[in-house]
Protein backbone atom coordinates (compact mmCIF):
# COMPACT_ATOMS: atom_id res chain seq x y z
CA UNK A 1 0.00 0.00 0.00
CA UNK A 2 2.68 2.48 0.77
CA UNK A 3 4.40 1.63 -2.44
CA UNK A 4 1.56 2.38 -4.09
CA UNK A 5 0.90 5.44 -2.49
CA UNK A 6 5.02 6.43 -3.42
CA UNK A 7 4.09 5.41 -7.08
CA UNK A 8 0.70 7.68 -7.19
CA UNK A 9 3.33 10.63 -5.88
CA UNK A 10 5.45 9.93 -8.09
CA UNK A 11 3.00 9.64 -11.07
CA UNK A 12 1.27 12.61 -10.39
CA UNK A 13 4.20 14.39 -10.42
CA UNK A 14 5.05 13.17 -13.52
CA UNK A 15 1.54 13.41 -14.69
CA UNK A 16 1.49 17.33 -13.54
CA UNK A 17 3.89 18.31 -16.36
CA UNK A 18 1.85 16.57 -18.81
CA UNK A 19 -1.19 18.15 -17.69
CA UNK A 20 0.42 21.17 -18.40
CA UNK A 21 1.91 21.11 -21.93
CA UNK A 22 -1.50 19.04 -23.03
CA UNK A 23 -3.25 22.04 -21.68
CA UNK A 24 -1.87 23.76 -24.38
CA UNK A 25 -2.14 21.80 -27.00
CA UNK A 26 -6.05 21.28 -25.77
CA UNK A 27 -7.02 25.33 -26.00
CA UNK A 28 -5.39 25.59 -29.36
CA UNK A 29 -7.08 23.01 -30.78
CA UNK A 30 -10.37 24.11 -29.23
CA UNK A 31 -9.82 27.21 -30.31
CA UNK A 32 -8.77 27.08 -34.17
CA UNK A 33 -8.78 23.19 -34.35
CA UNK A 34 -4.94 22.98 -34.79
CA UNK A 35 -2.60 19.98 -33.79
CA UNK A 36 0.16 21.92 -32.75
CA UNK A 37 3.01 19.38 -32.99
CA UNK A 38 5.33 22.08 -31.87
CA UNK A 39 4.02 22.68 -28.51
CA UNK A 40 6.54 19.72 -27.14
CA UNK A 41 9.04 21.82 -28.85
CA UNK A 42 7.80 25.67 -26.94
CA UNK A 43 8.69 23.00 -23.84
CA UNK A 44 11.55 22.32 -24.45
CA UNK A 45 12.39 26.39 -24.95
CA UNK A 46 10.75 26.99 -21.30
CA UNK A 47 13.45 24.74 -20.01
CA UNK A 48 16.35 26.12 -22.01
CA UNK A 49 15.14 29.88 -21.05
CA UNK A 50 14.85 28.61 -17.46
CA UNK A 51 18.21 27.40 -17.56
CA UNK A 52 20.20 30.64 -19.19
CA UNK A 53 18.17 32.47 -16.69
CA UNK A 54 19.64 30.89 -13.75
CA UNK A 55 22.77 30.21 -14.89
CA UNK A 56 23.38 33.24 -17.09
CA UNK A 57 21.32 35.86 -15.30
CA UNK A 58 21.74 34.38 -11.79
CA UNK A 59 18.21 34.63 -10.85
CA UNK A 60 16.45 32.18 -8.62
CA UNK A 61 13.65 29.41 -9.76
CA UNK A 62 10.89 31.33 -9.22
CA UNK A 63 11.82 34.50 -11.31
CA UNK A 64 13.44 31.34 -13.83
CA UNK A 65 9.93 30.14 -14.36
CA UNK A 66 8.52 33.50 -14.54
CA UNK A 67 10.82 34.68 -17.07
CA UNK A 68 10.26 31.20 -19.26
CA UNK A 69 7.07 31.67 -19.17
CA UNK A 70 6.85 34.83 -20.70
CA UNK A 71 9.75 34.51 -23.40
CA UNK A 72 7.10 31.21 -24.47
CA UNK A 73 4.29 33.30 -24.14
CA UNK A 74 5.48 35.70 -26.45
CA UNK A 75 7.33 33.01 -28.64
CA UNK A 76 3.78 31.13 -29.07
CA UNK A 77 2.07 34.37 -30.63
CA UNK A 78 5.18 34.70 -32.61
CA UNK A 79 4.55 31.34 -34.14
CA UNK A 80 1.08 31.31 -34.28
CA UNK A 81 1.36 34.89 -36.50
CA UNK A 82 4.09 33.96 -38.64
CA UNK A 83 3.59 30.09 -39.23
CA UNK A 84 0.12 29.54 -38.34
CA UNK A 85 -2.34 32.64 -38.96
CA UNK A 86 -1.65 32.72 -42.78
CA UNK A 87 -3.11 29.61 -43.39
CA UNK A 88 -6.00 30.05 -41.17
CA UNK A 89 -8.46 28.84 -44.03
CA UNK A 90 -6.12 26.39 -46.18
CA UNK A 91 -6.87 22.83 -45.18
CA UNK A 92 -6.38 21.06 -41.89
CA UNK A 93 -3.12 18.98 -43.39
CA UNK A 94 -1.77 22.10 -44.25
CA UNK A 95 -1.33 23.82 -41.06
CA UNK A 96 -0.34 20.32 -39.45
CA UNK A 97 2.32 19.85 -41.90
CA UNK A 98 3.42 23.31 -41.20
CA UNK A 99 3.51 22.70 -37.62
CA UNK A 100 5.72 19.77 -37.69
CA UNK A 101 8.44 22.30 -39.68
CA UNK A 102 7.69 24.31 -36.80
CA UNK A 103 8.54 21.75 -34.59
CA UNK A 104 11.94 20.72 -36.63
CA UNK A 105 13.07 24.46 -36.58
CA UNK A 106 12.87 25.23 -32.78
CA UNK A 107 14.47 21.67 -32.40
CA UNK A 108 17.37 22.59 -34.68
CA UNK A 109 17.92 26.86 -33.94
CA UNK A 110 18.25 25.36 -30.58
CA UNK A 111 20.89 22.43 -31.20
CA UNK A 112 22.50 25.44 -33.33
CA UNK A 113 23.19 27.89 -30.78
CA UNK A 114 23.05 25.43 -27.35
CA UNK A 115 24.27 22.50 -29.10
CA UNK A 116 22.91 18.47 -29.60
CA UNK A 117 24.09 17.24 -26.43
CA UNK A 118 22.49 17.24 -22.80
CA UNK A 119 22.99 19.33 -20.55
CA UNK A 120 22.82 19.45 -16.51
CA UNK A 121 20.33 21.71 -15.39
CA UNK A 122 21.98 23.73 -12.13
CA UNK A 123 20.69 23.12 -8.59
CA UNK A 124 18.70 25.09 -7.36
CA UNK A 125 16.77 23.44 -5.08
CA UNK A 126 17.91 21.21 -1.89
CA UNK A 127 17.18 17.70 -2.56
CA UNK A 128 15.34 16.98 1.25
CA UNK A 129 13.08 14.64 1.13
CA UNK A 130 9.96 14.74 3.33
CA UNK A 131 9.17 11.53 4.71
CA UNK A 132 5.31 11.53 5.87
CA UNK A 133 3.46 8.41 6.47
CA UNK A 134 5.92 6.61 5.12
CA UNK A 135 6.09 7.95 1.96
CA UNK A 136 9.08 9.98 1.04
CA UNK A 137 8.25 13.00 -1.19
CA UNK A 138 10.95 15.18 -2.65
CA UNK A 139 11.10 19.13 -2.38
CA UNK A 140 11.46 18.71 -6.49
CA UNK A 141 7.81 16.56 -6.17
CA UNK A 142 6.10 19.12 -3.84
CA UNK A 143 7.22 22.19 -6.35
CA UNK A 144 5.92 20.45 -9.27
CA UNK A 145 2.80 19.53 -7.37
CA UNK A 146 2.11 22.86 -5.97
CA UNK A 147 3.24 24.82 -8.80
CA UNK A 148 0.88 22.83 -11.25
CA UNK A 149 -1.94 23.18 -8.68
CA UNK A 150 -1.26 27.05 -8.27
CA UNK A 151 -1.05 27.66 -12.60
CA UNK A 152 -4.79 25.54 -12.87
CA UNK A 153 -6.19 27.18 -10.40
CA UNK A 154 -5.24 30.47 -12.30
CA UNK A 155 -6.21 29.64 -15.74
CA UNK A 156 -9.55 28.18 -14.32
CA UNK A 157 -10.18 31.90 -12.98
CA UNK A 158 -8.31 32.79 -16.42
CA UNK A 159 -11.30 31.00 -18.39
CA UNK A 160 -14.44 31.18 -16.50
CA UNK A 161 -14.34 34.53 -14.50
CA UNK A 162 -12.66 37.09 -16.68
CA UNK A 163 -13.12 38.83 -20.10
CA UNK A 164 -10.97 37.53 -21.95
CA UNK A 165 -11.60 34.31 -20.65
CA UNK A 166 -15.34 34.00 -21.96
CA UNK A 167 -14.10 35.69 -25.41
CA UNK A 168 -11.67 32.14 -25.95
CA UNK A 169 -14.68 30.09 -24.73
CA UNK A 170 -16.89 32.07 -27.25
CA UNK A 171 -14.70 31.87 -30.26
CA UNK A 172 -13.98 28.33 -29.83
CA UNK A 173 -17.71 27.44 -30.01
CA UNK A 174 -18.56 29.87 -33.02
CA UNK A 175 -15.73 32.82 -34.05
CA UNK A 176 -18.35 34.34 -36.32
CA UNK A 177 -21.03 34.65 -33.40
CA UNK A 178 -18.11 36.15 -31.34
CA UNK A 179 -17.41 38.89 -34.04
CA UNK A 180 -20.58 39.65 -33.56
CA UNK A 181 -20.49 40.62 -30.09
CA UNK A 182 -17.55 42.74 -31.08
CA UNK A 183 -14.76 40.06 -29.77
CA UNK A 184 -11.72 40.89 -31.73
CA UNK A 185 -10.57 37.03 -33.12
CA UNK A 186 -7.17 37.59 -33.73
CA UNK A 187 -6.20 38.94 -30.55
CA UNK A 188 -8.29 35.89 -28.73
CA UNK A 189 -6.11 33.52 -30.34
CA UNK A 190 -3.20 34.89 -29.80
CA UNK A 191 -4.34 35.05 -26.01
CA UNK A 192 -4.65 31.71 -26.08
CA UNK A 193 -1.60 30.42 -27.86
CA UNK A 194 0.22 33.26 -25.36
CA UNK A 195 -1.33 31.51 -21.91
CA UNK A 196 -1.25 27.33 -23.77
CA UNK A 197 2.68 27.72 -24.41
CA UNK A 198 3.59 29.84 -21.05
CA UNK A 199 2.26 26.68 -19.16
CA UNK A 200 4.45 24.62 -21.36
CA UNK A 201 7.28 26.99 -20.36
CA UNK A 202 6.30 26.70 -16.80
CA UNK A 203 6.65 22.85 -17.25
CA UNK A 204 9.87 22.57 -19.03
CA UNK A 205 11.29 24.41 -16.38
CA UNK A 206 10.20 22.06 -13.56
CA UNK A 207 10.70 19.21 -15.33
CA UNK A 208 14.79 20.47 -15.26
CA UNK A 209 14.44 20.95 -11.71
CA UNK A 210 12.75 17.17 -11.53
CA UNK A 211 15.09 15.29 -13.75
CA UNK A 212 18.29 17.66 -13.88
CA UNK A 213 18.98 17.56 -17.38
CA UNK A 214 18.05 19.08 -20.81
CA UNK A 215 18.21 18.78 -24.02
CA UNK A 216 16.63 20.01 -27.54
CA UNK A 217 14.85 16.89 -28.54
CA UNK A 218 12.99 16.64 -24.88
CA UNK A 219 10.29 18.07 -26.03
CA UNK A 220 8.98 14.71 -28.53
CA UNK A 221 8.17 12.44 -26.16
CA UNK A 222 6.71 14.10 -24.02
CA UNK A 223 4.93 16.34 -26.35
CA UNK A 224 3.43 13.37 -27.79
CA UNK A 225 2.59 12.29 -24.06
CA UNK A 226 0.88 15.33 -23.57
CA UNK A 227 -0.95 15.42 -26.92
CA UNK A 228 -2.45 11.69 -26.22
CA UNK A 229 -3.15 12.90 -22.81
CA UNK A 230 -4.83 16.07 -24.27
CA UNK A 231 -7.18 13.35 -26.60
CA UNK A 232 -7.69 10.83 -23.91
CA UNK A 233 -9.63 13.64 -21.78
CA UNK A 234 -10.88 15.13 -24.32
CA UNK A 235 -9.35 17.60 -26.76
CA UNK A 236 -10.73 20.80 -26.84
CA UNK A 237 -11.94 20.28 -22.81
CA UNK A 238 -9.47 22.07 -20.13
CA UNK A 239 -10.56 20.22 -17.38
CA UNK A 240 -9.91 17.34 -19.66
CA UNK A 241 -6.01 18.13 -20.53
CA UNK A 242 -5.77 18.07 -16.76
CA UNK A 243 -7.31 15.21 -16.08
CA UNK A 244 -5.74 13.42 -18.88
CA UNK A 245 -2.47 14.45 -18.05
CA UNK A 246 -2.47 12.94 -14.37
CA UNK A 247 -3.78 9.92 -15.68
CA UNK A 248 -1.26 8.70 -18.21
CA UNK A 249 1.19 10.61 -15.78
CA UNK A 250 -0.07 7.81 -12.84
CA UNK A 251 -0.33 4.60 -15.78
CA UNK A 252 2.95 5.41 -17.16
CA UNK A 253 4.71 5.19 -13.68
CA UNK A 254 2.62 2.21 -12.50
CA UNK A 255 2.77 0.16 -15.34
CA UNK A 256 6.98 0.83 -14.78
CA UNK A 257 6.79 -0.06 -11.31
CA UNK A 258 4.42 -3.03 -11.25
CA UNK A 259 5.28 -4.56 -14.63
CA UNK A 260 8.24 -3.36 -16.51
CA UNK A 261 9.76 0.18 -17.26
CA UNK A 262 10.38 -1.45 -20.78
CA UNK A 263 6.41 -0.86 -21.93
CA UNK A 264 5.71 2.03 -20.00
CA UNK A 265 5.61 3.97 -23.19
CA UNK A 266 4.07 0.76 -25.36
CA UNK A 267 1.03 1.88 -22.20
CA UNK A 268 0.77 4.97 -22.79
CA UNK A 269 -0.03 4.42 -27.22
CA UNK A 270 -2.41 1.68 -26.12
CA UNK A 271 -3.77 4.34 -24.19
CA UNK A 272 -4.88 6.42 -27.47
CA UNK A 273 -5.57 3.50 -28.88
CA UNK A 274 -8.06 2.36 -27.02
CA UNK A 275 -9.61 5.49 -26.18
CA UNK A 276 -9.95 6.45 -30.02
CA UNK A 277 -11.60 2.95 -30.79
CA UNK A 278 -13.78 3.29 -27.61
CA UNK A 279 -14.72 6.77 -26.80
CA UNK A 280 -13.16 9.02 -29.76
CA UNK A 281 -14.47 12.33 -28.07
CA UNK A 282 -12.24 11.70 -25.05
CA UNK A 283 -13.23 11.15 -21.50
CA UNK A 284 -14.69 14.40 -20.54
CA UNK A 285 -15.00 15.35 -23.94
CA UNK A 286 -19.45 15.71 -25.20
CA UNK A 287 -20.44 13.33 -28.11
CA UNK A 288 -21.21 16.89 -30.81
CA UNK A 289 -21.86 16.01 -34.10
CA UNK A 290 -19.09 18.27 -35.84
CA UNK A 291 -20.39 21.37 -37.57
CA UNK A 292 -20.61 21.26 -41.11
CA UNK B 1 -28.76 55.76 -41.58
CA UNK B 2 -27.77 52.78 -43.36
CA UNK B 3 -26.83 53.07 -47.01
CA UNK B 4 -25.62 50.42 -49.22
CA UNK B 5 -24.78 51.07 -52.95
CA UNK B 6 -23.97 48.98 -55.80
CA UNK B 7 -23.35 46.28 -53.28
CA UNK B 8 -21.99 43.49 -54.88
CA UNK B 9 -20.59 40.34 -53.34
CA UNK B 10 -18.51 36.59 -54.59
CA UNK B 11 -17.84 33.82 -53.00
CA UNK B 12 -15.19 32.57 -55.52
CA UNK B 13 -17.20 31.71 -58.68
CA UNK B 14 -20.54 32.68 -57.39
CA UNK B 15 -22.17 36.05 -57.69
CA UNK B 16 -24.01 36.18 -54.55
CA UNK B 17 -25.21 39.54 -55.04
CA UNK B 18 -25.21 41.62 -57.83
CA UNK B 19 -25.41 45.32 -57.76
CA UNK B 20 -27.92 45.92 -54.40
CA UNK B 21 -29.31 49.39 -53.65
CA UNK B 22 -30.95 49.07 -50.38
CA UNK B 23 -31.60 52.04 -47.23
CA UNK B 24 -32.60 51.96 -44.02
CA UNK B 25 -33.29 55.49 -42.32
CA UNK B 26 -33.64 55.90 -38.36
CA UNK B 27 -37.03 54.62 -36.93
CA UNK B 28 -37.77 52.41 -39.74
CA UNK B 29 -38.12 48.54 -39.97
CA UNK B 30 -37.30 47.25 -43.13
CA UNK B 31 -37.44 44.05 -44.30
CA UNK B 32 -35.50 42.11 -46.86
CA UNK B 33 -37.86 39.23 -48.03
CA UNK B 34 -36.71 36.67 -50.69
CA UNK B 35 -36.20 32.84 -51.32
CA UNK B 36 -33.29 30.74 -49.66
CA UNK B 37 -30.40 31.27 -51.67
CA UNK B 38 -31.38 34.69 -52.75
CA UNK B 39 -28.41 36.14 -50.75
CA UNK B 40 -30.34 37.73 -47.86
CA UNK B 41 -27.76 36.15 -45.62
CA UNK B 42 -24.79 37.88 -47.29
CA UNK B 43 -26.27 40.99 -47.11
CA UNK B 44 -26.59 40.92 -43.57
CA UNK B 45 -22.94 39.54 -43.19
CA UNK B 46 -21.61 42.19 -45.34
CA UNK B 47 -23.14 45.10 -42.99
CA UNK B 48 -21.53 43.34 -40.27
CA UNK B 49 -18.60 42.44 -41.47
CA UNK B 50 -18.36 39.05 -41.97
CA UNK B 51 -17.91 39.17 -45.57
CA UNK B 52 -16.44 41.99 -48.05
CA UNK B 53 -17.65 43.57 -50.34
CA UNK B 54 -16.39 42.99 -53.89
CA UNK B 55 -17.58 46.02 -55.27
CA UNK B 56 -19.71 49.06 -53.82
CA UNK B 57 -20.02 50.58 -50.67
CA UNK B 58 -21.78 50.48 -47.50
CA UNK B 59 -22.34 53.06 -45.01
CA UNK B 60 -23.41 53.86 -41.33
CA UNK B 61 -24.79 57.26 -40.33
CA UNK B 62 -22.33 58.49 -42.93
CA UNK B 63 -19.29 56.64 -42.38
CA UNK B 64 -18.44 54.14 -44.87
CA UNK B 65 -18.10 50.36 -43.31
CA UNK B 66 -15.99 48.89 -46.53
CA UNK B 67 -12.39 48.85 -43.98
CA UNK B 68 -14.42 48.57 -41.19
CA UNK B 69 -13.87 45.56 -39.16
CA UNK B 70 -16.43 43.55 -37.57
CA UNK B 71 -15.80 44.70 -34.09
CA UNK B 72 -15.51 47.53 -34.81
CA UNK B 73 -18.76 47.76 -36.80
CA UNK B 74 -20.68 46.40 -33.77
CA UNK B 75 -18.72 49.08 -31.98
CA UNK B 76 -20.39 51.61 -34.07
CA UNK B 77 -23.66 50.55 -33.12
CA UNK B 78 -24.70 47.68 -35.39
CA UNK B 79 -25.68 44.25 -34.02
CA UNK B 80 -26.68 40.95 -35.61
CA UNK B 81 -29.27 38.06 -34.79
CA UNK B 82 -27.97 35.63 -37.02
CA UNK B 83 -29.84 32.86 -39.12
CA UNK B 84 -29.84 29.95 -36.82
CA UNK B 85 -29.44 31.80 -33.90
CA UNK B 86 -25.76 30.50 -33.28
CA UNK B 87 -25.87 31.10 -29.00
CA UNK B 88 -22.74 29.97 -27.50
CA UNK B 89 -23.22 26.46 -26.20
CA UNK B 90 -21.41 25.14 -22.77
CA UNK B 91 -22.12 28.81 -21.68
CA UNK B 92 -24.99 29.91 -19.78
CA UNK B 93 -27.72 31.67 -20.89
CA UNK B 94 -26.18 34.41 -18.61
CA UNK B 95 -22.37 34.19 -20.15
CA UNK B 96 -24.42 34.41 -23.88
CA UNK B 97 -25.79 37.76 -22.71
CA UNK B 98 -22.90 38.88 -20.56
CA UNK B 99 -20.70 38.18 -24.29
CA UNK B 100 -23.64 40.64 -25.91
CA UNK B 101 -22.23 43.55 -24.52
CA UNK B 102 -18.79 42.38 -24.60
CA UNK B 103 -17.74 45.34 -26.07
CA UNK B 104 -19.57 47.93 -23.21
CA UNK B 105 -17.91 49.31 -20.06
CA UNK B 106 -20.58 50.85 -18.07
CA UNK B 107 -21.26 48.75 -15.46
CA UNK B 108 -24.17 50.50 -14.44
CA UNK B 109 -25.76 50.36 -17.84
CA UNK B 110 -24.93 46.61 -18.65
CA UNK B 111 -27.18 45.73 -14.93
CA UNK B 112 -29.98 47.45 -16.17
CA UNK B 113 -30.01 46.52 -19.88
CA UNK B 114 -29.84 42.93 -18.32
CA UNK B 115 -32.44 43.81 -15.93
CA UNK B 116 -34.53 45.19 -19.23
CA UNK B 117 -33.92 41.90 -21.06
CA UNK B 118 -34.96 39.53 -18.62
CA UNK B 119 -38.48 41.68 -18.55
CA UNK B 120 -38.67 41.39 -21.76
CA UNK B 121 -37.46 37.20 -21.60
CA UNK B 122 -38.58 36.43 -18.23
CA UNK B 123 -37.68 32.80 -19.19
CA UNK B 124 -34.20 33.55 -19.56
CA UNK B 125 -33.63 34.85 -16.14
CA UNK B 126 -35.72 31.93 -14.99
CA UNK B 127 -32.64 29.29 -16.99
CA UNK B 128 -30.05 31.96 -16.52
CA UNK B 129 -27.69 29.22 -15.00
CA UNK B 130 -28.30 27.03 -17.77
CA UNK B 131 -26.34 25.89 -20.37
CA UNK B 132 -27.51 27.63 -23.31
CA UNK B 133 -27.52 24.71 -25.63
CA UNK B 134 -30.68 23.00 -23.18
CA UNK B 135 -32.94 26.13 -24.65
CA UNK B 136 -35.68 25.26 -26.72
CA UNK B 137 -35.45 26.73 -30.25
CA UNK B 138 -37.95 29.52 -29.41
CA UNK B 139 -36.01 30.39 -26.54
CA UNK B 140 -32.64 30.21 -27.59
CA UNK B 141 -34.15 32.96 -30.51
CA UNK B 142 -34.98 35.38 -27.60
CA UNK B 143 -31.80 34.60 -25.83
CA UNK B 144 -29.70 35.41 -29.44
CA UNK B 145 -32.08 38.42 -29.56
CA UNK B 146 -31.36 39.45 -25.94
CA UNK B 147 -27.44 39.30 -26.68
CA UNK B 148 -27.67 41.66 -29.55
CA UNK B 149 -29.62 43.59 -27.59
CA UNK B 150 -26.96 43.75 -24.73
CA UNK B 151 -25.16 45.90 -27.05
CA UNK B 152 -27.71 48.67 -27.12
CA UNK B 153 -27.91 48.81 -30.93
CA UNK B 154 -28.89 51.58 -32.81
CA UNK B 155 -29.43 49.20 -36.08
CA UNK B 156 -30.63 45.86 -35.29
CA UNK B 157 -30.27 43.22 -38.07
CA UNK B 158 -32.78 40.17 -37.83
CA UNK B 159 -31.71 37.26 -39.74
CA UNK B 160 -35.04 34.90 -39.85
CA UNK B 161 -35.58 34.92 -36.43
CA UNK B 162 -39.12 32.98 -36.96
CA UNK B 163 -37.43 30.30 -39.06
CA UNK B 164 -38.69 26.80 -37.14
CA UNK B 165 -40.68 28.24 -34.90
CA UNK B 166 -44.51 26.56 -34.33
CA UNK B 167 -47.08 29.95 -35.42
CA UNK B 168 -47.75 30.84 -32.09
CA UNK B 169 -44.37 31.82 -31.07
CA UNK B 170 -43.84 33.15 -34.39
CA UNK B 171 -45.93 36.03 -33.55
CA UNK B 172 -44.74 36.34 -29.80
CA UNK B 173 -41.22 36.85 -31.80
CA UNK B 174 -42.80 39.36 -34.13
CA UNK B 175 -44.56 41.55 -31.76
CA UNK B 176 -41.06 41.34 -29.66
CA UNK B 177 -39.57 42.85 -32.73
CA UNK B 178 -42.55 45.73 -33.32
CA UNK B 179 -41.76 46.05 -29.24
CA UNK B 180 -38.40 46.70 -29.75
CA UNK B 181 -38.72 49.17 -32.35
CA UNK B 182 -40.88 51.60 -30.51
CA UNK B 183 -38.73 51.49 -28.09
CA UNK B 184 -36.30 53.41 -30.44
CA UNK B 185 -34.01 50.65 -32.29
CA UNK B 186 -34.21 50.55 -35.88
CA UNK B 187 -34.68 47.50 -37.70
CA UNK B 188 -33.45 45.84 -40.97
CA UNK B 189 -35.59 42.07 -41.18
CA UNK B 190 -34.60 39.25 -43.34
CA UNK B 191 -37.79 36.67 -43.44
CA UNK B 192 -38.83 34.11 -46.11
CA UNK B 193 -42.26 34.31 -43.93
CA UNK B 194 -42.93 36.95 -46.10
CA UNK B 195 -46.84 37.84 -44.16
CA UNK B 196 -45.42 38.61 -41.20
CA UNK B 197 -42.57 40.56 -41.98
CA UNK B 198 -44.42 42.75 -44.47
CA UNK B 199 -47.12 43.41 -42.18
CA UNK B 200 -45.03 45.00 -39.41
CA UNK B 201 -42.88 46.86 -41.97
CA UNK B 202 -42.33 50.19 -43.05
CA UNK B 203 -40.62 49.15 -46.35
CA UNK B 204 -39.48 46.40 -47.70
CA UNK B 205 -37.24 44.76 -50.72
CA UNK B 206 -37.83 41.71 -52.49
CA UNK B 207 -34.49 40.03 -53.53
CA UNK B 208 -34.09 37.41 -55.87
CA UNK B 209 -30.95 35.43 -57.29
CA UNK B 210 -28.64 38.53 -55.66
CA UNK B 211 -31.16 41.02 -57.58
CA UNK B 212 -33.64 43.36 -55.74
CA UNK B 213 -36.58 43.34 -58.24
CA UNK B 214 -38.77 44.97 -55.65
CA UNK B 215 -39.61 47.59 -53.44
CA UNK B 216 -41.79 49.94 -51.62
CA UNK B 217 -44.01 50.03 -48.71
CA UNK B 218 -44.70 47.17 -46.67
CA UNK B 219 -48.27 47.54 -47.54
CA UNK B 220 -47.43 48.03 -51.03
CA UNK B 221 -46.00 44.60 -51.38
CA UNK B 222 -48.24 42.94 -49.57
CA UNK B 223 -51.02 44.17 -52.11
CA UNK B 224 -48.99 43.48 -55.43
CA UNK B 225 -49.80 40.39 -57.12
CA UNK B 226 -46.85 39.61 -57.84
CA UNK B 227 -45.40 38.84 -54.12
CA UNK B 228 -48.47 37.57 -53.67
CA UNK B 229 -48.19 35.04 -56.12
CA UNK B 230 -44.36 34.76 -55.00
CA UNK B 231 -44.33 34.61 -51.20
CA UNK B 232 -47.64 34.91 -50.17
CA UNK B 233 -49.11 31.82 -51.84
CA UNK B 234 -51.68 33.00 -53.87
N1 LIG C 1 -19.68 30.84 -47.62
C1 LIG C 1 -20.23 30.65 -48.84
N2 LIG C 1 -19.49 30.08 -49.82
C2 LIG C 1 -20.01 29.87 -51.05
N3 LIG C 1 -21.25 30.22 -51.40
C3 LIG C 1 -22.02 30.80 -50.48
C4 LIG C 1 -21.55 31.04 -49.14
N4 LIG C 1 -22.53 31.62 -48.44
C5 LIG C 1 -23.57 31.74 -49.29
N5 LIG C 1 -23.27 31.25 -50.51
C6 LIG C 1 -24.15 31.23 -51.70
O1 LIG C 1 -24.63 32.54 -51.90
C7 LIG C 1 -26.00 32.52 -52.24
C8 LIG C 1 -26.78 33.36 -51.26
O2 LIG C 1 -26.79 32.71 -50.00
P1 LIG C 1 -27.43 33.39 -48.70
O3 LIG C 1 -26.93 34.76 -48.60
O4 LIG C 1 -27.18 32.49 -47.56
O5 LIG C 1 -28.96 33.40 -49.08
P2 LIG C 1 -30.26 33.45 -48.16
O6 LIG C 1 -29.87 33.96 -46.83
O7 LIG C 1 -31.18 34.37 -48.89
O8 LIG C 1 -30.79 32.07 -48.10
C9 LIG C 1 -26.42 31.06 -52.29
O9 LIG C 1 -26.35 30.62 -53.62
C10 LIG C 1 -25.39 30.37 -51.45
O10 LIG C 1 -25.19 29.05 -51.90
MG1 LIG D 1 -30.14 33.10 -45.06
Amino acid sequence: MTLFLQQLVNGLSLGSIFALVALGYTMVYGIIKLINFAHGDIYMVGAYIGYMAITSLKVGLFPAIIIAMITCAVLGVVIEKIAYKPLRNASRITSLITAIGVSLLLEYVMMYFMGAGVRTFPDVMDKTKIEFAGLSITSAQLLILGTTLLLMLLLQFIVKKTKIGKAMRAVSVDADAARLMGINVDRTISYTFAIGSALAGAAGVLVGVYYNTISPLMGVTPGLKAFIAAVFGGIGVIPGAMFGGLFIGVAETMVGVYWSSLIKDAVVYIILILILLIKPSGILGKNVKEKV
Amino acid sequence: MLKIENLNIKYGAIHAIKGIDLEVHEGEIVTLIGANGAGKSSILRAISGLVKASEGTISFMGNSLNKVSAQNIMKMGISQVPEGRHIFSGMTVLENLELGAYQRKDKEGIRKDLQAVYERFPILEKRSRQDAATLSGGEQQMLAMGRALMAKPKLLLLDEPSMGLAPILVREIFSIIEDIHKQGTTVLLVEQNARMALSVADRAYVLETGKVVMSGTGKELAASEDVQKAYLGG
